[in-house]
Protein backbone atom coordinates (compact mmCIF):
# COMPACT_ATOMS: atom_id res chain seq x y z
CA UNK A 1 0.00 0.00 0.00
CA UNK A 2 1.47 3.56 -0.74
CA UNK A 3 1.64 6.26 2.16
CA UNK A 4 3.92 7.22 3.99
CA UNK A 5 4.44 7.22 8.03
CA UNK A 6 6.82 10.05 9.16
CA UNK A 7 7.57 9.78 12.94
CA UNK A 8 9.05 13.19 14.55
CA UNK A 9 10.31 13.02 18.06
CA UNK A 10 11.31 16.43 18.47
CA UNK A 11 10.16 19.57 19.66
CA UNK A 12 10.25 22.64 17.08
CA UNK A 13 11.64 24.90 20.09
CA UNK A 14 14.46 22.11 19.94
CA UNK A 15 15.25 21.42 16.59
CA UNK A 16 14.57 24.26 13.87
CA UNK A 17 14.03 21.56 11.38
CA UNK A 18 10.89 20.11 12.63
CA UNK A 19 8.33 22.86 11.38
CA UNK A 20 10.71 24.06 8.20
CA UNK A 21 11.64 20.39 7.07
CA UNK A 22 9.80 17.71 8.60
CA UNK A 23 6.50 19.11 8.58
CA UNK A 24 6.82 20.58 5.50
CA UNK A 25 7.78 16.81 3.92
CA UNK A 26 4.24 15.58 5.24
CA UNK A 27 2.32 18.79 3.82
CA UNK A 28 4.34 17.83 0.44
CA UNK A 29 3.92 14.34 0.07
CA UNK A 30 0.04 15.09 1.25
CA UNK A 31 -0.83 17.48 -1.25
CA UNK A 32 0.58 14.83 -3.84
CA UNK A 33 -2.40 12.75 -2.89
CA UNK A 34 -0.56 10.30 -0.92
CA UNK A 35 -1.99 9.32 2.30
CA UNK A 36 0.31 10.90 5.39
CA UNK A 37 0.54 9.93 8.53
CA UNK A 38 2.39 12.18 11.30
CA UNK A 39 3.17 10.80 14.40
CA UNK A 40 4.28 12.89 17.60
CA UNK A 41 6.28 11.14 19.52
CA UNK A 42 8.52 11.81 22.78
CA UNK A 43 9.12 15.57 22.95
CA UNK A 44 7.42 15.50 19.31
CA UNK A 45 3.94 15.88 21.05
CA UNK A 46 4.60 19.31 22.33
CA UNK A 47 3.10 21.00 19.78
CA UNK A 48 -0.02 18.99 19.98
CA UNK A 49 -0.81 21.39 22.94
CA UNK A 50 -3.50 23.55 21.85
CA UNK A 51 -1.86 26.83 20.39
CA UNK A 52 1.68 25.43 20.85
CA UNK A 53 2.26 25.59 17.18
CA UNK A 54 -1.03 26.44 15.71
CA UNK A 55 0.59 27.55 12.22
CA UNK A 56 2.57 24.47 11.58
CA UNK A 57 -0.52 22.58 12.62
CA UNK A 58 -2.40 24.20 10.31
CA UNK A 59 -0.40 23.95 7.30
CA UNK A 60 -0.33 19.98 7.77
CA UNK A 61 -3.65 19.65 8.56
CA UNK A 62 -5.10 21.38 5.20
CA UNK A 63 -3.00 19.30 3.24
CA UNK A 64 -4.75 16.48 4.51
CA UNK A 65 -2.31 14.35 7.02
CA UNK A 66 -2.91 12.71 9.78
CA UNK A 67 -1.75 13.88 12.59
CA UNK A 68 -1.44 11.83 15.79
CA UNK A 69 0.67 11.60 18.93
CA UNK A 70 1.70 9.28 21.77
CA UNK A 71 -0.48 8.97 24.58
CA UNK A 72 2.04 7.49 26.39
CA UNK A 73 4.49 10.88 25.71
CA UNK A 74 1.34 13.19 26.04
CA UNK A 75 0.93 11.64 29.53
CA UNK A 76 4.53 11.96 30.47
CA UNK A 77 4.78 15.81 29.96
CA UNK A 78 1.50 16.00 31.55
CA UNK A 79 -0.43 17.05 28.57
CA UNK A 80 -4.30 16.05 29.06
CA UNK A 81 -6.56 15.28 25.99
CA UNK A 82 -8.27 18.38 26.67
CA UNK A 83 -5.18 20.49 26.22
CA UNK A 84 -5.00 19.01 22.66
CA UNK A 85 -5.05 20.86 19.20
CA UNK A 86 -8.26 19.70 17.61
CA UNK A 87 -6.34 18.94 14.90
CA UNK A 88 -3.96 16.67 16.59
CA UNK A 89 -5.52 13.08 18.29
CA UNK A 90 -3.94 10.64 20.66
CA UNK A 91 -3.17 7.60 19.98
CA UNK A 92 -1.30 4.31 21.22
CA UNK A 93 2.31 3.30 19.65
CA UNK A 94 0.53 0.40 18.57
CA UNK A 95 -0.71 2.73 15.65
CA UNK A 96 2.51 3.07 14.16
CA UNK A 97 3.23 -0.86 13.73
CA UNK A 98 -0.19 -0.78 12.06
CA UNK A 99 1.29 1.61 9.76
CA UNK A 100 4.34 -0.31 9.04
CA UNK A 101 2.14 -3.47 8.53
CA UNK A 102 0.44 -1.71 6.31
CA UNK A 103 3.61 -0.80 3.85
CA UNK A 104 3.59 2.77 4.85
CA UNK A 105 6.91 4.11 4.09
CA UNK A 106 8.60 5.47 7.25
CA UNK A 107 10.77 7.99 8.17
CA UNK A 108 12.00 8.94 11.94
CA UNK A 109 13.44 12.00 12.61
CA UNK B 1 -4.41 -10.18 14.59
CA UNK B 2 -3.95 -9.29 11.35
CA UNK B 3 -1.70 -11.89 8.84
CA UNK B 4 2.11 -12.28 10.56
CA UNK B 5 4.48 -9.87 9.02
CA UNK B 6 8.29 -9.25 9.51
CA UNK B 7 9.38 -5.63 10.61
CA UNK B 8 12.80 -5.02 10.99
CA UNK B 9 14.27 -1.89 12.85
CA UNK B 10 18.61 -0.60 13.16
CA UNK B 11 18.96 1.21 16.38
CA UNK B 12 21.53 3.39 16.64
CA UNK B 13 21.49 4.78 20.54
CA UNK B 14 23.44 3.76 23.63
CA UNK B 15 22.06 3.05 26.23
CA UNK B 16 20.47 5.49 28.99
CA UNK B 17 21.08 8.35 26.35
CA UNK B 18 17.90 8.72 25.06
CA UNK B 19 14.49 8.40 24.89
CA UNK B 20 14.98 6.91 22.10
CA UNK B 21 15.57 3.62 23.12
CA UNK B 22 12.69 3.61 25.28
CA UNK B 23 10.17 3.83 22.25
CA UNK B 24 12.48 1.90 20.07
CA UNK B 25 12.02 -0.93 23.03
CA UNK B 26 7.95 0.30 22.95
CA UNK B 27 7.76 -0.64 19.37
CA UNK B 28 9.50 -3.67 19.44
CA UNK B 29 7.55 -4.96 22.39
CA UNK B 30 4.01 -3.71 20.16
CA UNK B 31 4.90 -5.47 17.03
CA UNK B 32 5.67 -8.93 18.94
CA UNK B 33 2.33 -8.49 21.32
CA UNK B 34 0.49 -8.83 17.96
CA UNK B 35 2.60 -12.27 16.84
CA UNK B 36 4.86 -10.22 14.12
CA UNK B 37 8.36 -11.27 13.67
CA UNK B 38 10.97 -8.77 14.55
CA UNK B 39 14.68 -8.76 13.23
CA UNK B 40 16.40 -5.49 15.25
CA UNK B 41 20.40 -4.34 14.22
CA UNK B 42 21.96 -2.62 16.37
CA UNK B 43 24.67 -0.14 15.21
CA UNK B 44 26.63 2.20 16.97
CA UNK B 45 26.28 2.82 20.38
CA UNK B 46 23.26 0.50 20.41
CA UNK B 47 25.24 -2.84 20.58
CA UNK B 48 25.91 -2.23 24.14
CA UNK B 49 21.81 -2.49 24.83
CA UNK B 50 22.84 -6.09 25.63
CA UNK B 51 26.01 -6.61 26.98
CA UNK B 52 25.80 -8.71 30.06
CA UNK B 53 27.49 -6.74 32.69
CA UNK B 54 25.00 -4.44 32.72
CA UNK B 55 24.41 -4.24 36.26
CA UNK B 56 21.86 -2.91 38.67
CA UNK B 57 22.78 -0.18 41.69
CA UNK B 58 21.35 1.21 44.18
CA UNK B 59 20.79 4.82 44.53
CA UNK B 60 22.81 6.72 47.69
CA UNK B 61 20.85 10.21 47.16
CA UNK B 62 17.68 8.98 47.75
CA UNK B 63 18.32 6.02 50.02
CA UNK B 64 16.99 3.79 48.59
CA UNK B 65 18.81 0.05 48.49
CA UNK B 66 19.54 -2.32 45.43
CA UNK B 67 15.82 -3.66 45.74
CA UNK B 68 14.41 0.01 46.56
CA UNK B 69 15.80 1.51 43.16
CA UNK B 70 14.80 -1.52 40.95
CA UNK B 71 16.98 -0.21 38.56
CA UNK B 72 16.45 -1.49 34.84
CA UNK B 73 19.09 -2.63 32.72
CA UNK B 74 18.27 -2.51 28.91
CA UNK B 75 19.97 -6.02 28.82
CA UNK B 76 17.08 -7.42 30.80
CA UNK B 77 14.40 -5.80 28.45
CA UNK B 78 16.05 -7.42 25.51
CA UNK B 79 15.50 -10.68 27.74
CA UNK B 80 11.41 -9.38 28.39
CA UNK B 81 11.58 -8.88 24.69
CA UNK B 82 12.65 -12.67 23.88
CA UNK B 83 10.13 -13.95 26.47
CA UNK B 84 7.24 -12.36 25.27
CA UNK B 85 8.03 -12.80 21.62
CA UNK B 86 8.00 -16.88 22.60
CA UNK B 87 4.36 -16.28 24.62
CA UNK B 88 2.80 -14.69 21.25
CA UNK B 89 4.41 -16.74 18.79
CA UNK B 90 6.47 -14.38 17.38
CA UNK B 91 10.27 -14.78 16.34
CA UNK B 92 12.45 -11.90 17.70
CA UNK B 93 16.30 -12.07 16.54
CA UNK B 94 18.86 -9.37 17.46
CA UNK B 95 22.28 -8.97 16.05
CA UNK B 96 24.80 -7.15 16.47
CA UNK B 97 27.02 -4.86 14.39
CA UNK B 98 30.36 -6.96 15.06
CA UNK B 99 33.09 -3.37 14.37
CA UNK B 100 30.92 -2.37 16.99
CA UNK B 101 31.26 -4.01 19.35
CA UNK B 102 34.17 -4.52 19.63
CA UNK B 103 35.59 -0.83 19.36
CA UNK B 104 33.56 -0.57 22.77
CA UNK B 105 34.67 -3.87 24.36
CA UNK B 106 30.82 -5.12 25.11
CA UNK B 107 31.18 -8.56 23.40
CA UNK B 108 29.72 -10.64 26.12
CA UNK B 109 26.04 -10.29 25.47
CA UNK B 110 22.80 -11.80 26.79
CA UNK B 111 21.20 -14.75 25.21
CA UNK B 112 20.01 -14.55 22.20
CA UNK B 113 21.80 -11.81 20.54
CA UNK B 114 23.78 -12.54 17.23
CA UNK B 115 27.02 -10.48 15.78
CA UNK B 116 26.78 -9.45 12.51
CA UNK B 117 27.57 -6.85 9.97
CA UNK B 118 25.84 -3.74 8.69
CA UNK B 119 24.90 -6.14 5.52
CA UNK B 120 22.84 -8.18 7.60
CA UNK B 121 20.65 -5.27 8.27
CA UNK B 122 20.75 -5.20 4.78
CA UNK B 123 19.36 -8.29 4.41
CA UNK B 124 17.11 -8.61 6.90
CA UNK B 125 15.33 -5.64 5.56
CA UNK B 126 15.27 -6.78 2.06
CA UNK B 127 13.69 -9.93 4.24
CA UNK B 128 11.55 -7.83 5.70
CA UNK B 129 7.74 -6.36 4.79
CA UNK B 130 8.68 -3.15 6.48
CA UNK B 131 11.57 -1.65 8.62
CA UNK B 132 11.71 1.33 10.37
CA UNK B 133 15.76 3.04 11.14
CA UNK B 134 15.53 5.00 14.59
CA UNK B 135 18.57 7.36 13.64
CA UNK B 136 20.53 9.02 16.60
CA UNK B 137 20.25 12.86 16.28
CA UNK B 138 22.70 14.20 14.14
Amino acid sequence: MAGYLLIESRDPLESRDVASHFYDLAAGLARRGEPVTLFLVQNGVFPARRRAQAAALDAVARAGVEVLADDFSLRERGISSDRLDPRVTAAPLDVVIDRLVEGRKALWH
Amino acid sequence: MTTKKTLAFLLMDAPYESARTTTAFRLVDAAIRRGHDVSVFCYEGAVALSFAKQAPHPNAVHGRDLAQEDHPNPKDWIAALAAQADRSGAKLAWINCGLCVDERGVGEVVSGVGRGSPVDFWKSAEAADNSLVIPTKG
